[in-house]
């Protein structure tokens, strides 16, 4: 089906959209680890009054927003490698226990990014050939497999209209069966034993042209 | 009297033979010695197998002894930066072998050698080509890989204030690998911001104890915003 034939009324979410959407569900109490990218952007929508606890893998616990021009601190950096602050309450810890965080399952959620995320929860995030030059896997495996709940925040298809939602990721896998919410900016889906499932949708656009624009097969209700 | 505090930059690096196995502080500029590594540049060591997060930016510190041929191989888990250049220019040639590996599985390898923990199993890539060639075993319903101990000829560390016993505390970010680095080596080396007396650091805030340690050097250089 020609895409002209699906052009409907409807205005994909902005990236500031896609994250303000993923952090409505993050609820007071959680530990949270956000990835590089939109998933970063996710803090700024959590409201001050709702205590959601940030984590960065090189051993911030309770890491607060970037700090003003003249109120950088040096030696408090994010994964990213920015500035930012600590929050009252914060601590710092080493590698190996900022990892135990992640992989011994007391993060209550990781939200990253990724090229693609199949029916099945498997994540492709962090090369994109199997001979990639210098691969870069980060804590991105770690937090995948580690974390309580998986979440993933990216653009529903490629810059050239290829669904991210795939029947099977062809890119080299980050983690097998663990994301289980992707909020794109067409869509929030629940990932199911049964595959994709359809949460909510971009205003306006009905599910037969999401189903038409996305891979994998998908389930309303 | 136990001293390990040495005065020098040449007693600092004395000792550390070709081919060694160097365990790297930091998390991009922060907490990296870059002292030290500036030292290991002086001392000539080659052939040189570096495990540490990232593998250098720009040409200073790391990436300067790479470019300088003294290492053969680099263990991390990002090899990319904002500044990357000598890394990569090396590895398209096939100048550097690299060995990529999930960087809590870094940290805890470090720990493990540190901890007399020969081997551990992780669900840590489960599923994915880090797992190729790796025992697998079920336990408890989930699978798992094993990975091995990774231990240092030696450590270089970047701590916030030392003392002559070796007790160590670091500055934010700051403390990162460094920790797991002192205690999986033979040899453990440290720049330290600052050097206090014997029982100046409160014991409640050692976060290194000085039986990880071996030879500590004062280099106050300020803030990491300038690397």
């Amino acid at each position: 089906m020609p895409d002209t034939a699906l052009a409907a009324d409807f205005k994909p979410l902005t990236r500031q959209q896609m994250a303000a959407r993923a952090a409505q569900d993050i609820p007071e109490g959680w530990y949270v680890n956000l990835g590089i990218g939109i998933p970063t952007m996710i803090a700024d929508y959590v409201p001050l009054d709702r205590e959601v606890i940030f984590h960065s893998e090189n051993g911030v616990l309770g890491m607060g927003p970037a700090p003003a021009e003249d109120k950088i601190d040096p030696w408090l950096i994010n994964a990213g490698k920015q500035y930012v602050t600590l929050r009252a309450g914060g601590s710092f810890c080493h590698h190996a226990d900022s990892f135990a965080m992640i992989r011994g399952g007391h993060l209550d959620l990781c939200v990253l990014g990724a090229f693609q995320v199949a029916e099945n929860g498997d994540i492709a995030n962090w090369a994109t050939s199997e001979n990639d030059t210098a691969p870069a896997v980060g804590g991105a495996m770690d937090l995948a497999a580690g974390a309580k709940r998986l979440w993933v925040v990216m653009d529903h298809t490629t810059k050239t209209g290829e669904s991210k939602l795939v029947r099977k990721c062809t890119y080299p896998l980050t983690a097998v069966g663990a994301v289980k919410r992707v909020y794109t900016n067409l869509a929030t889906l629940d990932v199911t034993p049964e595959g994709f499932r359809v949460i909510d949708m971009a205003p306006g656009l009905s599910f037969e042209s999401l189903q038409a624009r996305t891979d994998a097969p998908l389930r309303q209700g | 009297m136990i001293n390990k505090i040495v005065q020098s930059m040449a007693e600092a690096m004395d000792g550390i033979k070709d081919g060694a196995v160097i365990l790297l502080g930091g998390f991009g500029a922060v907490g990296q010695p870059n002292a030290l590594i500036d030292g290991l540049i002086e001392h000539g060591a080659k052939h040189l197998t570096i495990a540490c997060n990232n593998a250098g930016v720009g040409r200073v510190g790391l990436a300067r002894l790479m470019d300088l041929g003294r290492v053969d191989k680099i263990i991390c888990s990002f090899p990319r930066s904002s500044d990357p250049v000598v890394f990569e220019t090396l590895y398209r040639e096939g100048k550097i072998e690299l060995e990529i590996v999930p960087q809590g599985t870094l940290a805890e390898r470090m720990h493990a050698a540190g901890s007399g923990v020969p081997a551990f199993f992780t669900a840590t890539g489960v599923g994915t080509k880090m797992a190729a060639g790796k025992e697998h075993r079920e336990i408890n319903g989930r699978t798992y890989i094993l990975e091995q101990a990774l231990r240092g000829d030696v450590a270089l560390v970047e701590a916030w204030e030392a003392d002559r016993w070796g007790n160590l505390t670091y500055r934010r970010a700051g403390r990162n690998f460094n920790p797991v680095c002192a205690m999986a080596a033979d040899l453990t080396i440290v720049q330290s911001q600052h050097i206090r007396e014997l029982g100046e650091i409160d014991p409640d805030h050692v976060v290194t104890p000085g039986i990880f340690v071996d030879r500590v050097l004062h280099v106050p250089y300020g803030d990491p915003s300038g690397f």
